[in-house]
């Protein structure tokens, strides 16, 4: 095409000599090669699948999948079909990044605030733990923890015994589980009333105290009302809720939840890992605020802990919140390690199990990238969205 | 310009790359040895012995193959896989065959794309057990965490012999024959399950093999065999003969100690054919005429490499059982030589 432009212009400036005219050409050609290349890469592959005989198609996910998986958020058996077993590690997934990304926020500020401790020891315990979690291995610290829970926990006849209602042994942790009787919705709402009006109080008690001055003792009234009302509903709709206890019966404990070694080995390493990451964050995040804010704040009589926490963390985040994202982001890709200790995450599941037991490879892998991909993005829109609101809206 | 060359030289590269295979047997004579699908370790059949070298039962499958092709038992490279990875190497061309313990199943053969050459070894899974439980069926199991390998059969096998017996289980899945042990070592699980070769290597390596038992129950058939990718008859067919000429030269009594002899005086046409002294066999594969005398020379006859790898003699401590040849009354027989 671009020869023709050529010949069409050879009466005046040759266009051959034109830099946008060439610019263009050259990203047009990028393109097409880049089109025949994916085209290649898949006409290439359907031929290959074909040529040695393996089936494609989504067909096989209402198939059974027959395998039994040991821990799972949903009702699973062996009958159940791929789809099935696909939701589970979707979901375990989620399960495992969720509790991993609280966790290791809670105790990474927490260690990034130890870390700046004028207190000798509390600074230095702080750096040695920062130090040693992020200059280890991430692999090597599942591994640990899980060979550490295995061989350090008690064997299942000498499990701990709390109240004999939670146990802990090398095979998890047992606990009694819930069973929801009539009228315990009635709480889950008088739950949501009491949050909703929480936040409602906070704005109020936000306006009357820039408009007065006069401070309200909004985390009193809120833990009032969030156990409060919920415990209310509960006494009220008669307490709809009993539980059913774990009990050692023939070769395990039956009955009750449990979370499994490998789940509280990959947390223990997913949450130490990224939270000491964490900490360097909110350390460099609180250190990029200058010091003499630290000081106005003192001679306007505000005491430490306030100043921390209304002068000091907001303007810090501005600078936590977009590697924190990052942090959020690597701890949910991260747990694909768990494939190395049997943890029934996405990628032990889904594209270990399921696709050796399907060989469908492509499609297993496909879906596996599509659910990672959508996760992560998920993260990043909604940490996008918290970063607009705390920056600096500038005047 | 730069760009444009650069281009040019990317999509030079990538038709290449799509038509470089030929047939399997010319790509490794070029390259100079085999590539070998093992496990990553299971004692007596494949697992590096003291000297680093790997050696095992079907580590000799493999090297049978590379003495036919060059005449050299040394001239292949040992690709560990696991039970994951083992197909997607294979359907990749990464390595050129496989001998790990695998089972021939219909889906294997037919939906994989895989071509079984042989069964080398008979087998059944079955469930091992601390003696101290005082379990002496597998019918008795019901409650169980149950160690396995993730992507195998036996993950299956395990599923529907529970469900079958209206028997619970909680599934401990690890993807390495040495993490389970490891696991099943420090009791993570009541039981283990695999083939019953298998638990038979693993109890050797436990810390104390005299403390655990397998059940007498075996709960499924799972013939292993080496396998290699559905379409390269050729290359198929020197595996498949491979292992045939193992098992074809114990019928007949020829063993690496006896083979010169045989070559030399032998009357026995069917010898004859096989050391390559009558006829021209060995060409009609793409092979040297006495490739069938250097595997027995220098690998053995089966019954050579059973006893050397896990047979009675050894810490492994398998009979022969089914694996017997089938004037013995076992089920192993090998199509005639001729």
């Amino acid at each position: 095409m671009a020869v023709a432009d050529v010949s069409q212009s050879s009466a005046k400036v040759n266009w051959l000599y034109d830099a946008r005219v060439r610019a263009v050409f050259y990203q047009i050609l990028t393109i097409v090669l880049f089109v025949l290349f994916v085209v290649w890469l898949g006409s290439n592959t359907a031929q290959n699948l074909e040529d040695r005989g393996i089936a494609t198609g989504f067909g096989f996910l209402d198939q059974p999948a027959g395998f039994g998986v040991p821990f799972s958020l949903i009702d699973y058996s062996e009958t159940s079909p791929y789809w099935d077993a696909f939701v589970l590690s979707v979901l375990n997934t989620l399960f495992i990044s969720f509790i991993g990304i609280v966790l290791a926020t809670v105790i990474g500020f927490i260690f990034g605030v130890m870390r700046l401790s004028s207190n000798w020891i509390i600074s230095k315990f702080a750096a040695i733990y920062l130090e040693t979690a992020r200059n280890v291995p991430l692999l090597l610290q599942i591994l640990f923890w899980y060979f550490g829970v295995l061989t350090a926990l008690p064997q299942l006849r000498q499990s701990i015994n709390i109240g004999d209602s939670i146990f802990l042994n090398n095979r998890g942790l047992y606990m009694p589980s819930p069973i929801y009787g009539p009228g315990f919705e009635f709480v889950v709402i008088a739950f949501l009333v009491a949050v909703i009006g929480v936040i409602m109080i906070r704005r109020w008690a936000a306006k009357r105290q820039e408009a007065t001055g006069e401070q309200f003792p909004v985390f009193w009234t809120a833990l009032g009302l969030i156990l409060g009302l919920p415990l209310l509903a509960f006494a009220v709709t008669g307490f709809p809720l009993s539980w059913e206890y774990p009990a050692l019966k023939g070769f395990n404990f039956r009955g009750g939840a449990v979370l499994i070694p490998e789940f509280m080995a990959l947390l223990a390493a997913l949450t130490l890992y990224t939270a000491a990451f964490i900490g360097e964050i909110v350390r460099a995040g609180i250190m990029a605020v200058s010091h003499g804010q630290t000081e106005a704040a003192y001679a306007l009589g505000i005491r430490p802990g306030t100043t921390m926490r209304l002068v000091i963390i907001p303007q810090a985040l501005r600078v936590i919140v977009p590697p924190l994202t990052s942090q959020y982001l690597n701890l949910t890709k991260n747990s694909s390690l768990a494939a190395a200790i049997g943890y029934p995450e996405l990628v032990a599941v889904w594209s270990g199990t399921v696709l050796n037991q399907t060989g469908q490879a492509i499609e297993c892998i496909l879906m596996t990238m599509l659910v990672y991909l959508t996760i992560s993005l998920s993260i990043s829109v909604f940490m996008n969205w918290y970063n607009r609101r705390i920056a600096l809206v500038e005047r | 310009m730069r760009y444009t060359s650069l281009c040019a030289a990317g999509f030079a590269a990538m038709f290449v790359a799509g038509t470089a295979s030929a047939g399997t047997l010319d790509d490794v004579k070029a390259r100079g040895e085999l590539i070998c699908g093992v496990t990553t370790g299971l004692a007596g059949f494949a697992a590096p012995d003291d000297k680093g070298e790997w050696a095992g039962f079907d580590v000799d499958v493999c090297r049978a193959v590379a003495t036919g092709v060059f005449g050299d038992p040394k001239k292949v490279k040992f690709v560990p896989t696991t039970g994951k990875s083992r197909f997607p190497a294979l359907q990749s061309g990464e390595v050129d065959m496989l001998a790990r313990n695998t089972t021939w199943t219909f889906d294997r053969d037919v939906k994989l794309g895989f071509e079984f050459t042989g069964i080398n070894f008979y087998d059944g899974q079955g469930f091992m057990v601390r003696k101290d439980l005082g379990v002496k069926s597998a019918y008795e199991l019901d409650g169980a965490s149950v160690c396995v390998t993730t992507g195998s059969t036996t993950e299956l096998n395990l599923g529907d012999f529970f469900r079958a017996n209206n028997m619970s289980y909680t599934p401990v899945v690890y993807e390495k024959a040495d993490e389970i042990r490891t696991a099943y070592d420090a009791n993570r699980c009541d039981v283990y399950t695999t083939d019953r070769s298998g638990l038979a290597a693993q109890r050797s390596e436990l810390s104390n093999p005299d403390d655990h038992v397998v059940l007498p129950e075996v709960i499924s058939k799972e013939p292993l065999g080496p396998l290699v990718q559905h379409g390269d008859h050729q290359w198929g067919d020197v595996v498949r003969w491979s292992l045939n000429v193992m098992i074809i030269a114990e019928e007949l009594g020829v063993t690496s100690q006896n083979v010169d002899d045989m070559r030399a005086s032998s009357k026995n046409p069917e010898i004859r054919r096989l050391l390559g002294v009558e006829g021209e066999y060995g060409p009609r594969l793409g092979l040297a005429n006495d490739w069938a005398y250097n595997i027995i020379k220098t690998v053995g006859n089966y019954a050579e490499s059973y006893e050397r790898n896990v047979g009675p003699n050894t810490p492994i401590g398998l009979e022969r059982g089914v694996n017997a040849l089938w004037t013995d009354g076992g089920i192993l027989y090998a199509p005639p030589f001729r």
